[in-house]
Order: structure tokens, then sequence, then C-alpha cells
């Protein structure tokens, strides 16, 4: 395991201006701007015009020599300058085993709204499986007309499907509502990741079988040690669910389910079962230990909220956040995510005064459906000491609550899930940033 | 997928296959009435044998949490106290739970090992531990579903959204503090 430090936050060189999303009519200043920087020091927190250099730069080693052959195949890594990049198992809530147990995403070195998949976070039941797809089989039976067997050759025949979308675990942030656990992002948010999946609509495949009258529920069943299941609703089935194979660009990861997933558009994670083998129609819920014992929601008086399968509007940020150190005063740029699983962002608001006022940040292009949108507020700090969050709103117009409206309404105890609560860091006057929600 | 939903293709790959090809890939139990329940049966002292060999060693003595895992036994009436202990006996509302959950993912080490005897017979071990079912019962296809289990009606379908935030700009409550 490389040795985290804690990162070192440049303040952006360059005209300071207000904060606020770029208007476009300021693109002209702002490349005004750009062109200042080009002949700014490199020396580091120089702000403003450019100096005369005291020291030449000197021409760099690699100018000087042959890099790297290329080898003859190769599956590329990234520089070994990166090597502090990597999922991470919670230091929070530790596990006795390393099973039924899970790994975030390093939300803040993610630049993009998609997820690398060797950093894509994971969480399994009995342990990531290694299936040989030559083998694995996918059955289709129950209230259908005609039960069917599917190989991998047989599913990849059909016209595929390409779509971005989030995936959330139901459990994300889950150590933090009552007290400020996490130190980073990676810890706090990490269950939560984003790419584009490959695949085919499930009702294509329900369709061939031949849906019985009657049929409302499904179960889907994983093939691993854990034999996952969970049942789902036959309407939101139909409406965008697709057998999954491929992720980011290339066949599914192993702890993504390799060769076959469920993947449900928007809903907890759970319900996207990995590893898929077996689909079964039936006329209601199966009410699996998964659906009753496990992934429901506790609530005042004792009961417990079921088929809480929505995972709604959330956002937080992830530059600056929890552990970085802002190297005094100046412009910087509060970057984040923001997601929905009812729809797509409309609009995400940021605040530098702990919520007293909101500013409205800027929404970087694409805005897709039940994606990863990425947010962008530039923020002239002035050195005080300061608490900044984001605030999303999607096209359903719900607007994400405070941590205190949702502890109004729900039991916040115990395996606290499905918590899509404002989520503020405080940055010290030295520059410190750290997990203030509680 | 309204906004751009694909036509189904004119094309069809899949293989009939007959529920007896399937049968053991066939586990799964709709535990609200115990419909996929096997034959076999199990009781209470035969269930500590098996627990003692198979699942001991994780969950403890007496399933009272091990190296592992927390508590099987007990929570029942502890979920209006901030301290919900979660167990089979406090939590499931159906006890086929058991039997669907124990055959597909248990032992950890050796899932699906197990037989339909030893399910139901660790099953009634764990459920008499809980004190819902007396020692000399007989579990099994027909008995299993008619335990009464504490938490049946302890669940509610989603009703969220349950909070509505105001999109606030100025001279909002502060989020801390």
């Amino acid at each position: 395991m490389p040795k985290r430090t804690a990162a070192r936050v440049e303040p952006r060189a360059g005209a300071l201006t207000e904060g606020g999303p770029v208007p476009s009519k300021g693109r002209r200043s702002f490349l005004r701007q750009g062109l200042a920087m080009a002949g700014t020091a490199l020396a580091s927190g120089a702000v403003g015009t450019g100096v005369a250099r005291a020291t030449p730069l000197p021409v760099p080693p690699s100018n000087q020599s042959m890099g790297r052959p290329i080898p003859q195949q190769m599956y590329g890594m990234p520089s070994k300058y990166e090597a502090h990049v990597f999922r991470e198992r919670s230091s929070v809530f530790k596990n006795r085993q390393n099973f039924s147990d899970w790994s975030m995403t390093p939300l803040q070195h993610q630049t993009g709204i998609l997820t690398p998949n060797g950093l894509h976070f994971e969480r399994h039941h009995a342990g990531t499986p290694d299936i040989d797809p030559a083998t694995h089989r996918l059955v289709i039976h129950g209230m259908v007309k005609q039960p069917l067997v599917f190989t991998m050759e047989d599913i990849t025949r059909y016209p595929s499907v390409s779509k971005f979308y989030f995936l959330e675990c139901s459990g994300n942030t889950l150590t933090d509502w009552i007290k400020a656990a996490s130190p980073t992002v990676q810890q706090s948010h990490g269950l939560l990741s984003c790419t584009q999946w490959t695949g085919i609509p499930v009702s294509w495949l329900l369709d061939e079988a031949g849906l019985l009258p009657g049929a409302k529920w499904v179960a889907f069943e994983g093939a691993d040690g854990a034999a996952h299941t969970r049942s789902i609703p036959l309407e939101k089935v139909l409406d965008d669910c697709l057998l999954v194979y491929g992720q980011g660009g290339e066949m599914l990861r192993p702890e993504q389910g390799y060769p076959l997933r469920l993947f449900i558009p928007g809903w907890e994670g759970n319900v996207s079962v990995k590893w898929l083998r077996r689909i079964k129609v039936g006329d209601q819920p199966w009410y699996f230990r998964s659906e009753t014992a496990r992934y429901t929601d506790p609530m005042p008086g004792g009961k417990w909220r079921q088929f809480s399968f929505v995972m709604e509007c959330k956002s937080v940020i992830t530059y600056p956040s929890g552990g970085m150190k802002l190297k005094g005063p100046g412009l910087y740029e509060i970057q984040g995510f923001a997601w929905s699983g009812r729809g797509k962002i409309k609009a995400v608001d940021v605040t530098v005064d702990g919520g007293r006022t909101w500013q409205e940040a800027q929404l970087e292009e694409p805005v897709f459906d039940k994606c990863l949108t990425r947010f962008r507020f530039r923020w002239n700090w002035n050195g005080a000491p300061a608490v900044i969050a984001s605030r999303a709103v999607d096209s359903t117009g719900y607007v994400q609550p405070t941590v205190e409206q949702i502890g109004k309404v729900r039991a916040l105890t115990g395996f606290v899930q499905h918590h899509n609560g404002i989520f503020p860091w405080s940055v010290s006057s030295s520059g410190e940033v750290k997990n203030a929600v509680a | 997928m309204s906004e751009s939903k694909p036509a189904k293709p004119a094309v069809a790959y899949g293989k009939p296959v007959s529920e007896a090809d399937i049968a053991s890939w066939n586990i799964d139990i709709r535990t609200s009435d115990g419909k996929g329940l096997p034959a076999g049966s199990g009781t209470v002292a035969q269930g500590k044998q098996i627990y003692e060999a198979k699942c001991a060693a994780c969950h403890g003595p007496d399933a009272k949490g091990g190296p592992q895992y927390g508590t099987m036994v007990g929570g029942i009436g502890s979920f209006t106290t901030p301290q919900r202990v979660l167990t089979p006996g406090s939590m499931y509302p159906y006890a086929p739970i058991l039997f669907d959950y124990i055959r597909r993912a248990m032992p950890m080490d050796r899932p699906q090992s197990l037989t339909s005897d030893e399910v139901y017979a660790v099953s009634a071990y764990i459920l008499y531990l809980n004190g819902l079912i007396p020692e000399n019962f007989v579990m099994n296809a027909q008995t299993m579903p008619t335990i009464q289990m504490p938490n049946r009606e302890g669940f509610i379908l989603d009703d969220r959204p349950d909070v509505k935030n105001e999109r606030c700009m100025r001279d909002c409550k502060p989020i801390r503090g």
C-alpha cells in the first residue's frame, strides 16, 4: 500500500474573479488571464503577472533520453506517480472478514464523470468469483410460456445498447450522519461510480420467453457464493433494466459481475445483481433476506421502510475535500459531483459560508439522465475559516435535503442507508479541509 | 429508457429448457408462504449438532456471536429503542427466509453444501434459541411457514420523497451549528 500524503492544493494562478460560475460573455477576459498565466513563474503560490526568473529552467532528463519501448502486448497502467490513487476498504467500518465487504472509489482523484474500471467501487457478499464465460449460463423461467437458457455467445449476438449511468450503494455515506467519521470523500462517498454500460434490455429476453398474465415481480439471482437475490417490480424491469456485459469500453471486471450482470438505472447498487445466472418471473415479491433483514431503512417507532429502491438526488464537493490543504488565499475552483436516480440534474448550488447564502454553480456537459454530473464554482478564498457544501436539484424539482431534515423523518440508527444529505467540508485558516458533517 | 428505447430485434437466441434441467438451480423460496420449500425435515437437537460443527466457528457458541459475526439471538422488542439488535428472531418477517438464505449462502466457505434436512435442522435451532419455537418442534415445509415471527408487520412500503427542502439562496438557515 503506498503511503498516503495529504494533498497540497495550490490556488489557481491568474486574476481573481468574484465567486460564481463563469459567465459565457466573460470568456474573452478568461482567455486574457490564460495568456497572462502562460508567462507566470512556476514558483508555488505565485499569482498574477509574470516575473523574470532568477534561475533558468533545466532541460528535463526525459528530453535527453529515450523512453520505454512499446511492448508487443500490454494492458496499459497509470503512471507510477499516480500510485496514491487506489480503491480502498472502509477505514471507519471495519469488517472482521473481507469477503462480505466493500471498497471505495477515490472520487477526489476522479477528473471527469467516468470512473476508471480499476477504481469502480465494489461490494460483494461472498468475494469475487472468476467465471469462465464459456461455461456461464443465464436461465429465464417461472411465469413464462417457454423457459429459456442462454450462453454468453447468445447474449452478445443481440444488437446492443450502451448507456452512461451512475451506480451508488444504498449504504454510501453510512458512517457519517451522526458523527464526522470519514477523513476523505473516498471514505464518505466512495460507494459511488459512473461509467458506460453495454448490454441488452432485459425486456427483450422476457418477451422471448413470453410473460404469462399476472406476472408482476421478477427475481434475479447471482452465480456467486452468496447466490445474491433480489425481487424487482416487473414495471421497472420492462422500463429500463439492462443485462450488461460491457463496462467502460471493455468487458465487465470480475468484481463488477463478469461475464454478466443486471443493471437497474438509478436504483441502489444491491439490486443490480452481478454474475447473473437466473431470472424467475412471479406474481409477488419473494421477501428474501436481502429485502427484509437487510436493505430496509429504520423508521421512527420501530418500523422498517421496504423496497426503498431509488437513490435520491445527492451531491458532494470533491475538490477541495477532506484531507486536502489549501496553500493560502486565492482563487480555487470548487468541483464536485451531483446525481439523481429520478432523472437529470437541473442545478447545483454551492455555499462557502456554511449555508447562509448559496450561489448557482456551473454544470459541465454532458448532463445525462441518472448519471454523474460534474459541477464547478470559482471561489476566491480570503483565508478565513469557511464551511463549503453543495446542494443539488433534479429534474423532478426535488432539492437535496439537509442532514437535519432527514433526521426528523427517519431513524438514524445502525446501518443508515439511502442518506442523501447535504455534506459540508470545513476549511481552517491554515487551509486544512475536514469533514464537517457533525 | 423512455427517451431512446431501442426496438426489440426480430431475433431469438434462447434455447428451450425444462424445469427438470434447472432443478438444482431452482433454489428460491417465496418466504411469505413457503412456496418452494423442499421435502425433508429437521429438529432442534439435530440443528445444534450441525451448528456446532459448521457454523459456530464464525457465529460463536449458542449463536451469540463469534470472531466474524455478531449475535443471531435476541433483539426482539429492541426496535423501539435507540439500539436496534438485528437477528433472524427480531428481524425476519417470515421464518422461511432462514431456509432460503442458509441454503444459498451458508456456510460461507461452502455455500449450497447443506442437505435440505440439515438446513431445516439449523433453522430450527436458531429459531429455538430465539424463543420462537419449542424444543420438540419438527421443522419442515408444512410447519416452517406457520411460525409467527415478531417482525411480520414491521415493514412499510417506500414512501419517499419524505423530505422537502427549499432552494433558499439568501439569509438561509446555516447547515451546521
